[in-house]
């Protein structure tokens, strides 16, 4: 009942009614702007109206060697991740399907096991224990370290996704898929994983707004993204205040941008599969557990 | 084989393990709590008949959903506390904390309301008409009829909203908390052979946290749900 919903708590309103809303109206807008001149006030006392703490946000030196640079490891380190987690997904989650006790025995414990552990502490442990190893450049250890635990941790989402997203799918599916003559794997390859798929599209781009979100997790350990690049910028010219609300701005447009399609496909792609389009839960913090089965 | 477990054993005499996995059990403790109030005030904002409650409580919603919380910490700490001069606390490490507890609610107060929003979708239309029906205003029928019947139906959302913030906690390393990822980064630093060790003790001790709170949502959920 998602939007009427909001409409049948209460009635459509008389004269009085209509009053008290709009007296309250005006005194939330009244508390937003107390609000915002209490934090201007602040802002003032400190000094960080100046104006060219502002202006230099806008520079294109700031965004050449800053901001450009960092979007772009940012996007760089989620692209790779996104894709090794789907990989990684796809192969525990049919193996959480697989008619072999012992392979799904096993991808169960990798999978519970890699969604229980914060994605932070693998992180830091890749990123020291890559660097022991000596198999790729110092250099490019943090970056490793970040794709790795990303693509560990929401694999293992995605590998949730694609077992709830099968077991979403009517019952008739299999049932046909084998009385037409295929085989249990055929019928999984064929008749199952393709609807549950689609079906799972908008939470699977959900999931890469998580992965965008927690490549900012590097900054920790000194990956250059966005955060660390903003956070540089700031320290140089002394507003850091305002690089990293500008870091914050840019990370909200990238990742509403495609929270909006995930909502948009996902009534899209309703008439596409027999499974459920819309996310089972509302669209996960940066590590969740999808649905208690 | 016996000399690793021994170098591994003598860790826990120089770093305090359980101390550091208690930091990020307060900080969960009040977090939750934190975000649990802030999280239902939003959302009655969101289900509201005042216009401009809703319109504040989308965007705050969908501004803190999508910003990482690594900003979030950072720029309280680096932003608000040495820019803006705002201490929580004249102790330095309780400061932090404190800083780390309300990045941590303004987080999740975003994730709380969707999750209490997507309860109330739960309830049907019906009760809602019958709650007008006998006269009941929007405050009352929300608290009398509607809450107790969505915050059933979200059990389950809430328990994962738990879950990860149990999990995220480690990220107020980032605002200069010394919780256990900190503390892990440290070990491992002192004692590089010891890392695979190091890091299944934490990962274990996670493990034991979450996957009780994993099972006690389902229960709960199961229990408490709403039969029609």
């Amino acid at each position: 009942m998602a939007s009427n919903a909001q409409n049948v708590l209460f009635d459509v309103q008389g004269p009085r009614g209509r009053v008290i809303t709009l007296v309250l109206n005006v005194v939330g807008l009244l508390l937003v702007a107390a609000l915002a001149w209490v934090v201007l006030g602040k802002l003032a006392d400190q000094g960080q109206l100046e104006a060219t703490k502002w202006t230099q946000l806008f520079t294109a030196r700031s965004w050449e060697n800053f901001f450009l640079p960092g979007i772009l490891s940012t996007l760089k380190a989620a692209g790779l991740a996104v894709v090794l987690s789907v990989v990684f997904g796809l192969v525990f989650g049919v193996g959480r399907l697989s008619s072999l006790a012992v392979v799904r025995a096993v991808s169960t414990v990798v999978v519970e096991f890699f969604r229980a552990v914060p994605v932070l502490v693998m992180m830091i442990f890749f990123y020291l224990g890559i660097g022991r190893t000596g198999i790729v450049q110092p250099t490019e250890t943090p970056f490793w370290a970040v794709v790795l635990a990303l693509m560990f941790y929401n694999g293992s989402v995605i590998a949730e996704l694609i077992r709830s997203g099968v077991h979403g799918l009517p019952r008739g599916q299999r049932e046909a898929g084998l009385v037409v003559g295929l085989t249990e794997s055929q019928t999984l390859r064929s008749i199952l994983l393709p609807q549950a798929l689609t079906a799972m599209l908008p939470s699977l781009l959900s999931q890469f707004v998580v992965i965008l979100k927690d490549t900012a997790l590097g900054y920790i350990i000194t990956y250059p993204e966005l955060l660390a690049s903003a956070r540089r910028l700031g320290s140089g010219d002394g507003n850091i205040l305002q690089t990293l609300l500008m870091a914050a701005v840019i990370f909200v447009v990238i990742n509403f941008a495609l929270t909006s399609l995930a909502q948009w496909l996902s009534g899209f792609l309703s008439y596409r599969t027999s499974g459920r389009t819309k996310p089972t839960v509302a669209p996960a913090p940066a590590a969740v557990a999808p649905a208690a089965r | 084989m016996s000399s690793y477990f021994a170098d591994f054993a003598s860790l826990f005499q120089q770093f305090d393990v359980a101390a550091a996995f208690w930091v990020n059990i307060k900080l969960t403790f009040f977090a939750a709590i934190g975000s649990m109030v802030l999280g239902s005030v939003l959302a009655l904002m969101r289900i509201s008949p005042i216009a401009s409650l809703r319109w504040m409580g989308a965007a705050y919603v969908n501004t803190i959903r999508n910003t990482p919380l690594t900003i979030i910490l950072v720029f309280l700490v680096l932003g608000v506390w040495s820019q803006l001069q705002i201490n929580l606390s004249a102790d330095f490490n309780q400061n932090f904390f404190r800083y780390a507890v309300i990045g941590l609610t303004v987080y999740h107060a975003a994730f709380v309301c969707e999750a209490i929003r997507s309860g109330v979708n739960t309830v049907p239309v019906g009760q809602a008409e019958a709650a007008r029906a006998i006269g009941l205003g929007f405050l009352p029928s929300a608290r009398m009829i509607i809450f107790p019947q969505a915050l059933r139906g979200a059990i389950t959302p809430l328990g994962n909203t738990l879950i990860a913030l149990t999990k995220n906690t480690t990220v107020a390393a980032a605002a200069s908390v010394t919780e256990i990822s900190a503390l892990m980064k440290t070990m491992i630093e002192f004692r590089p052979d010891v890392i695979i060790a190091v890091f299944l003790t934490v990962a274990v001790g996670f493990v034991l946290i979450v996957v009780p709170v994993g099972l006690l949502t389902t229960w709960a959920s199961r229990k408490f749900a709403v039969v029609r």
